[in-house]
């Protein structure tokens, strides 16, 4: 099952290794990780989609980060009220004929065209989960050339 | 102030008065530095030398061990030291050399990723690249080593930092926001705690390397007498509860006692105090002690429930816990008919062995002759493999810090250079090392600093011609298929000679204990080549996943 989870983290050197490392040592699988520095400069936040197959292991990854010298937190949403977004760029074959179609896609779900050349065009959206997959479900039907995704980012509320 | 004096400074100002390393490039000017301060370095022949030296200092003393290395080789030849101690928890800084900054990622000659090769074996890992940083930077990675669940600190200093010249400011005190270990147990935990005790009818008490490293062992043993509770210990934890108190079941597990690994099964609580339930010691873990519930208490949160589930979690120091947990215990269990129990195990499956027909050595009765001689005022080291296991199950260690092993990454070549630094550390008390044939011979070049630095350890070889624990594992489980664990040696008498330290040969039982007290006798470094028997093995014995109480017994 995917959980998940969000760490703060000192901004220092090495860092994003010593996460990454930790999971590949312990056999934790990394569904998506994005990360950025907060508003200090000195501290870094992580979103980790994480695959865990039961609780216990759930447990040890949380218990296995907060073990990192340089993790000053470590948050799981799994029972945690929170939002949660992915950003989505994705290259589709186009054809000016289509722009009715497409656009009545972007009618039902989330997303724009940000760019147009030739017979390619290239979407951006922003959504959960949910609607991220409705709308490249859509889109697949134009045929998806190239598809980039930042992961999933997670803030409680 | 340049950085390489920086450095020495502030090992000054943690205390240090011993390092153990080896020079190269990249820390030249450390050396130098080094050549008229008054701080000891014991010169090696080998990093990973420097590096287990370190280790068993600080097994021996609790203080932190420190080892140099230069880059590269130097400081890939420190990896193996590190994980050892990362994997027994030991307090450990490891100083490395590093190329200048302008050429760190440019392949440079005895370049290496020492931060990224040891991350998964330290505790934490530092790269300084701004001499400004550095006498901080020392004093966090003291105090991470040394503090919470220890382990070693590695720092990474690269040569133009050991040039550079800034003032030296001493950090009085560390404070790392992100790190902040809990010492003190939830008092409603330990409150559950002794609820659940008082209702036990038949508890043990589990204690690992824990009570020894939280300096715990008089709290235990007050535990241990109050609820008259028999008490079994890790590998880690042997010295943590005399070995000659009468509730003393010696140690579980794979090698343990018989009767500590019925108990624990048998038991309808485990008390479990600094240790972590690793695979040699549950053995099958889903038939492990089916009828107990567990109390965990231990520094580390990723410990607990990490392999078996616990009934109550207490996470902090066990010497806090212990003292909380006898402060509030009223109510004691009745613990008189579990005791007799306990006590039918001890007397129907005792450790033994039989005298060899042949007239060829026994490894358990040279220890028992070195108990004899020693009554546990002695440390003893050792390296990995049968020698080992007869080690911790025929020799009592009677106060914590007397007995120096590889435990979690089992490491030959080991206790030779860790017994060295036990010596270094505390040389008053006689040093010894229990080796076999195979682990002596890999890091047998630390003979040279014995003798040139006048370390004098004691080295018991027990010579078999094997690689004696593998040779076993081919015996019972491979058709007695002895596929490259046959091994020579070289001559250990000359070999001891050569280096000026003295060398003897026993072969017979009559000469045993006179060669130990020769041995003990001598102001010299010593090896004794024990020729033992060749095939003898190490019982009980639990195969690989059965449960603990499925053990193969040898003798009857």
């Amino acid at each position: 099952m995917r959980h998940t989870i969000s760490v703060l983290v000192e901004n220092k050197f090495g860092v994003l290794a010593r996460i990454a490392g930790l999971f590949s040592a312990r056999g934790y699988n990394i569904a998506s990780l994005a990360v950025s520095e907060t508003f200090d400069p000195q501290i870094s936040y992580m979103t980790i989609v994480v695959e865990a197959k039961d609780a216990k292991i759930l447990e040890q990854i949380n218990k296995q980060l907060n073990k990192l010298i340089d993790v000053i937190t470590v948050t799981d949403f799994t029972k945690k009220e929170h939002l949660d977004r992915e950003l989505v760029l994705a290259k589709i074959n186009y054809a000016p004929k289509d722009k009715a179609r497409l656009e009545s896609i972007f009618d039902k779900f989330v997303g724009k065209i940000i760019h147009h050349k030739g017979d390619t065009a290239i979407i951006e959206a922003v959504g959960d989960q949910q609607q991220i997959g409705e709308l490249l479900e859509a889109l697949n039907k134009f045929g998806i050339k190239e598809l980039v995704r930042t992961g999933k980012l997670a803030i409680s509320n | 102030m340049v950085g390489a004096r920086i450095l020495l400074e502030s090992l000054k100002k943690e205390g240090i008065e011993v390092i153990f390393g080896y020079p190269g490039g990249q820390v030249l000017p450390i050396f130098d530095a080094l050549y008229d301060f008054d701080l000891k370095l014991i010169l090696t022949r080998h990093e990973q030398g420097a590096a287990h030296a370190a280790d068993g200092f600080s097994r021996a003393t609790g203080k932190v061990g420190v080892c140099l290395a230069t880059s590269g080789p130097g400081a890939t030849n420190l990896v193996t030291g590190i994980a050892t101690a990362y994997m027994d928890s030991i307090p450990m800084v490891a100083i490395t050399g590093q190329v200048g900054t302008h050429l760190i990622g440019n392949d440079a000659f005895q370049e290496a990723d020492v931060t990224g090769i040891t991350r998964p074996v330290t505790k934490h890992n530092f790269l300084v690249k701004d001499v400004k940083d550095l006498a901080r930077t020392i004093a966090e990675a003291f105090y991470i080593a040394s503090s919470g669940r220890p382990g070693p600190v590695l720092v990474d200093i690269p040569l133009d930092v050991q040039r550079a010249d800034t003032e030296f400011i001493w950090p009085e005190k560390v404070s790392i926001r992100s790190y902040q270990p809990t010492y003190s147990g939830h008092p409603g935990q330990i409150k559950k705690a002794a609820k659940l005790i008082a209702q036990s009818k038949q508890p043990i008490i589990y204690a690992g390397g824990g009570v020894i490293t939280s300096g715990a062992h008089l709290e235990l043993e007050k535990l241990a007498e109050k609820i008259q509770a028999p008490v079994t210990t890790t590998f880690m934890g042997l010295g943590c509860f005399s070995g000659a108190h009468k509730l003393n079941l010696g140690m579980l597990g794979m090698h343990g006692t018989a009767y500590a690994n019925h108990a624990v099964m048998e038991s309808d609580l485990i008390i479990a105090v600094g240790a972590r339930f690793d695979d040699r010691v549950t053995g099958r873990l889903d038939a492990f002690a089916p009828g107990a519930k567990v109390i965990h208490i231990d520094i580390d949160p990723s410990s607990i429930s990490k392999n078996v589930r616990v009934d109550i979690p207490i996470v902090g120091d066990a010497k806090n816990v212990l003292t909380e947990l006898l402060g509030v215990i009223k109510k004691l269990p009745d613990t008189a008919e579990w005791l007799k129990t306990v006590e039918g195990w001890k007397n129907k499956h005792p450790l033994t062995y039989k005298d060899s027909e042949s007239g060829m050595l026994k490894p358990q009765y040279i220890l028992e002759q070195l108990w004899d001689l020693t009554r546990g005022d002695a440390i003893i080291c050792t390296e990995v493999g049968q020698s080992q296991m007869w080690a911790c199950q025929w020799y009592k260690y009677l106060t914590p810090r007397t007995f120096i092993s590889s435990g979690g990454l089992g490491t030959m070549g080991f206790g030779f250079p860790a017994a060295m630094g036990a010596k270094i550390g505390c040389p008053d008390k006689e040093v010894f090392n229990i080796a076999g044939d195979g682990s002596i011979q890999m890091n047998i070049q630390e003979l040279a600093t014995c003798v040139a630095n006048k370390i004098h350890v004691k080295v018991l070889i027990f010579n078999n011609g094997f690689l004696g624990m593998v040779r076993q594992w081919q015996e019972l489980f491979y058709k007695k298929r002895y596929s490259y664990t046959p091994i020579t040696s070289p001559d250990y008498v000359l070999l001891a000679q050569s280096y000026g330290a003295l060398g003897l040969l026993v072969t017979k039982k009559e000469e045993v204990r006179p060669a130990l007290v020769k041995a003990m006798q001598t102001q010299n470094t010593v090896f004794i080549d024990f020729r033992i028997e060749p095939e003898e093995n190490v019982y009980p014995m639990v195969p690989a996943g059965a449960a603990i109480n499925k053990m193969i017994e040898g003798l009857a």
